[in-house]
């Protein structure tokens, strides 16, 4: 009889009535093939392979990780609640040791939303993984996380909302920022003066193989875990990395995801991204699953797979080597890196335009961090968007230091502020607020 | 009038029912070792004196597939297997004679890669010489395209007796149930048939010429020639049978739980409104998980007769039975001894009872009478314990949108309904424990007869709607349609139904007394590339199970 090596939940929520628009990738018709082949497989009935009902997050569960502007209802639909509740469900069930390891396979997606969030973009509207390791680090005292993202693109989203924490390692490879959306995650991008080092980005060339993903698991990936020794690891797992996908330029396959997520060995797994609905999806996810519960997926291969067809270039191989060399590197000096990022810095700045492609909103943002030795930082974000709505918000972390939190409610209780609103986020005491109170 | 006949372990019960009420009742013991002679004493007793044109059906409901299972006396099978990419159907082998083929359909029922004809000629032959009479034939996604199935058995032809394929057993989708479930009905179909043609015959010879319908684990009936096609969904009919039987004494617009307290077990289901929950996907027999639709029941190994220790300190109950209570002049203490000993059951051997509890009640450092109770509190508990895991199941069932989350129906039984032996004696605990109203089933000891008798012809459609490939297909129906790319959710549904109607009607229903409901009914845009290309439109409907129309006075008597 089959059984799972490693007791796996699962939760399925395909969002049968939820879509972005009728004819969007993000669509009601997206996991319909995927949930056919996991039901034909019989998967749910594996002994060790366990199907929870996803619960629901609470607003303040949204609040610990985002600023939401207007406010948490205006840009939350009800499946958001769901797709986030889910990655909750199997983020507690791991905790509570009842299960080894979970996937949420859920949609929508959430990897592209930024600390601030003004509307959607890249088909997301909040982060789905950071929801739950903020939940989980609060309800359970966990501290160090590492989140891969094997999505094709940029975890941009992840990485703002990481960018100044070093307690939590955010490693997104994806394919090159200059040849897909969001154009961002270039080897450069490191985090901030704080957390320089636990912001790591791997971007691969398009047509890249199952050699090239492997390798830059087991030369980069691997290591740099093995060296941060985080106390879970969630794989942001999207599918678009896929040969058939139709929004990116990749060959990875059904085996490589599966190999991938056996090396990787993620504590918690969630969907992201992955369009190719027919084609890749029903097959990866069953590989994925598989992979999770430490079953043998050697057979889990798409119809239409040939290896030879999809294998990269020797130029591809060569680069691949190179920048898993790199990266590495970078990950070793990270110490000194820090050090001549910050030089005599007090408070650090950047200006940045921030474009919600999937709702055309334009935001322009200036952050101001502490930089800080005994802590992650005060953080203050200066907010508007062509919506018009001109907001303050300023973020104290878990652990801060006492002058840190005295100028995050120094920044908040500034008046005359003349801000259309504020927000402030005080993760020491889980506190929310806002004024003016709920609009 | 309606004959209903129910085997048990102990018992087997007969009724004869009227629109009016029972009108006859005999209890029989079952020889396991000869249920044909039980049942046909059975039969013979309740007919006796009763002039046999006025019978119009009788149901049956036997453990005969059941304990063939369970005991592995069963038939060779021969099956053939096409999994095509995925997980490795060699984890699923139900038996030596079980070969892994080439051959595969994708989820949209398109082939991906075509069946080697020499290969299953070479099975063929190989069945052949291992004399194989009874084969299972089962593919992937055959519930989306039956192709492979049916070019399997064309080769196998006639060198075997009977084929059972997987299309044919349900239209939901589970391979590895599709297969073990195959399996089953192909290694029980010789037992079955020879069991069922010989009831047959000896009512011939006595002048009986009434259809024989057949109990199965959803609480519906099935008339004898389908459950040839079928003999699997005859297992487990027992259990649903008493559920059946409550329905007459249940009220409608109301949640209860029904309790059937044996000596050995207790079985529990859930009704919503007259009408028992039933399990997602079937029903699992000894290692096999089958698609064979049945009631969503538990069943626990505590009763009357559970065998009560302790056991590193700590009372235990169950789930063995040693044999009868002390107070019956068994072997070993029992709940039953508990009653005895608290004067709740009177009239039996007390004393043999109060012996048995003394070296336990020494244990606990508790009076005997403390100890009787502590036993009883103690089996009620754990009763009532699975009840409400049994109740957190059916509500922790996933659901897959948006509106079903929000709309988050749950059970909430609101009266308890018990049956079998112990069960008035348990009553007034059980609802100390329970919270809950405990109503004992009025004529509990022959609801099960009832119920096997009353119960309506139940089955289930599923249809696919694929309007990018121009097809309405119900495999299991052996149906399939062009239609027209702007065919709709209401047509599908018409043609669901339709199928359904039949569908009953030829398994045995009245055509009168169809109670007809959909279970789902999902749509889906086919978007490639920018466009709509077509639309993927799934549809299941189910005549419900219930109580036979005209049969409701039942109660009343």
């Amino acid at each position: 009889m089959l059984r799972a090596k490693h007791k796996t939940g699962l939760v399925f929520f395909p969002a049968f009535d939820w879509a972005i628009s009728p004819t969007h990738p993000e669509r009601e018709e997206r996991l319909l093939y995927t949930q056919d082949q996991v039901f034909e497989e019989g998967i749910l009935d594996i002994e060790g392979i366990e199907e929870y009902r996803a619960d629901l997050v609470t607003v303040k569960d949204v609040q610990r990780v985002h600023f939401c502007v207007p406010s948490v209802w205006d840009v939350m639909t009800e499946s958001h609640f769901i797709s986030a509740g889910g990655a909750k469900t199997i983020g507690m069930a791991v905790m509570d040791k009842r299960i080894d390891r979970g996937f949420a396979l859920v949609r929508p997606p959430g990897h592209h939303a930024m600390r601030v969030v003004h509307g959607a973009r890249g088909f997301c509207n909040v982060n789905i993984e950071a929801i739950m390791v903020e939940f989980l680090r609060q309800a359970y005292g966990i501290r160090k996380v590492a989140i891969v993202d094997t999505d094709c693109h940029h975890g941009d989203g992840t990485q703002d909302i990481y960018w100044h924490d070093p307690d939590t390692l955010f490693i997104s490879i994806h394919q090159d920022g200059r040849t897909l959306y969001p154009g961002s995650g270039f080897m450069q991008e490191l985090g901030g003066p704080n957390a320089i080092g636990t912001t790591l980005n791997i971007p691969l060339p398009p047509k890249t193989s199952e050699e090239g993903f492997l390798h830059i698991t087991e030369n980069a990936i691997l290591p740099i875990l093995e060296d941060f020794k985080p106390d879970i690891i969630v794989n942001s797992a999207g599918q678009d990395n896929h040969y058939s996908d139709p929004i990116t330029n990749m060959n990875f396959s059904a085996q490589g995801y599966a190999k991938l997520t056996s090396l990787l060995k993620p504590d918690i797994a969630v969907l992201e991204g992955g369009y190719s609905i027919e084609g890749a999806l029903p097959y990866v996810n069953v590989g994925i699953i598989l992979a999770m519960a430490g079953i043998d997926y050697s057979r889990v291969r798409e119809p239409d797979y040939n290896p030879d067809r999809i294998r990269q270039s020797k130029e591809i191989t060569q680069f691949i080597e190179k920048t898993a060399e790199a990266v590495l590197a970078i990950w070793k000096q990270r110490a000194s890196l820090e050090e001549k990022v910050r030089g005599n810095t007090k408070i650090a700045e950047r200006k940045r335009k921030l474009f919600y492609d999937t709702d055309s909103i334009l935001e322009n943002q200036k952050e101001s961090i502490m930089v800080c030795n005994d802590c992650s930082g005060a953080l203050r974000i200066e907010s508007s968007s062509s919506r018009g709505k001109n907001v303050l918000a300023v973020h104290i972390p878990r652990g801060a230091c006492q002058s840190c939190k005295q100028r995050g409610y120094e920044w908040y209780d500034v008046k005359p502020h003349g801000f259309d609103l504020k927000l402030l986020q005080d993760r020491c005491e889980d506190k929310y607020l806002q004024d003016p109170q709920e609009q | 009038m309606i004959i209903g006949l129910d085997v048990g372990g102990t018992h087997t019960d007969v009724v004869l029912v009227t629109d009016q009420g029972i009108e006859k009742e005999v209890k029989v013991i079952t020889d396991h070792a000869d249920l044909f002679s039980t049942v046909l004493t059975g039969l013979e007793k309740i007919t006796d004196g009763i002039d046999h044109t006025i019978i119009n059906r009788v149901v049956l409901s036997t453990t005969l597939t059941t304990n063939a299972i369970v005991q592995n006396k069963i038939a060779p099978v021969g099956m053939i297997v096409a999994g095509g990419p995925g997980i490795n159907p060699e984890h699923y082998r139900t038996n030596s004679h079980y070969y892994c083929v080439a051959g595969s359909i994708d989820h949209r029922g398109r082939e991906t890669e075509p069946v080697n004809i020499a290969e299953i000629e070479k099975i063929r032959d190989q069945f052949k010489k291992d004399g194989i009479l009874y084969a299972g034939v089962v593919s992937k996604f055959s519930v989306r395209n039956p192709q492979h199935e049916l070019q399997i058995k064309e080769i196998l032809g006639e060198s075997v007796d009977k084929i059972f394929m997987g299309h044919r057993i349900s239209g939901k989708l589970n391979f590895p149930r599709r297969i073990a479930t195959a399996f089953i009905n192909a290694a029980v179909y010789p037992i079955h048939k020879e069991f069922f043609e010989a009831v047959k015959g000896s009512l011939t010879q006595k002048g009986f010429t009434m259809p024989i319908h057949i109990l199965k684990a959803d609480g519906g009936t099935m008339n004898f020639d389908s459950s040839l096609d079928f003999p699997g969904q005859t297992i487990l009919s027992g259990p649903a049978a008493s559920v059946m039987g409550s329905i007459a004494f249940s009220h409608s617009d109301q949640e209860s739980l029904v309790l059937d307290i044996g000596g050995t077990t207790t079985d529990m289901a859930v009704l919503i409104n007259r009408v028992p929950v039933l399990n997602p996907l079937g029903i699992q027999l000894d290692r096999y998980k089958t698609i064979i639709r049945s009631m969503a029941t538990q069943s626990i190994g505590i009763g009357g007769d559970s065998y009560v220790r302790i056991e590193n300190g700590k009372l235990k109950v169950g789930p063995e039975r040693k044999g009868p209570a002390l107070a019956y002049g068994g072997p070993a203490l029992t709940p039953t001894d508990a009653l005895a000993a608290l004067d709740i059951m009177q009239d039996l051997n007390k004393e043999a009872s109060v012996s048995g509890i003394k070296p336990i009640a020494e244990a606990l450092n508790l009076s005997v009478e403390q100890t009787a109770q502590k036993i009883f509190d103690q089996t009620c508990g754990e009763i009532v314990g699975h009840c409400e895991k049994l109740v957190a199941d059916i509500n922790s069932k996933p659901v897959y949108t948006v509106h079903e989350v929000y709309e988050d129906y749950t059970v909430k039984p609101e009266k308890v309904l018990v049956l079998g032996g112990p069960a008035h004696h348990f009553a007034a605990n059980l609802e100390k424990h329970f919270n809950l109203k405990v109503k004992v089933v009025p004529r509990w000891s022959v609801a099960n007869a009832i119920g096997a008798a009353l119960a309506r012809t139940t089955c289930e459609v599923n249809l696919f709607v694929d309007t990018e490939r121009g097809k309405a297909t119900a495999p299991e129906e052996n149906f399939s349609r062009k239609i027209p790319s702007d065919f709709t959710k209401e047509s599908a549904i018409k043609i669901a139904f339709d199928l359904l109607e039949k569908k009953a009607v030829s398994r045995g229903a009245d055509p009168g007394d169809l109670v007809m409901e959909v279970l789902e009914a999902l749509e889906f845009n086919m978007v490639r590339g920018f466009y709509t290309a077509g639309k993927n439109i799934r549809i299941k409907v189910q005549v419900k199970p219930g109580l036979i129309h005209g049969y409701e006075q039942i109660s009343k008597r």
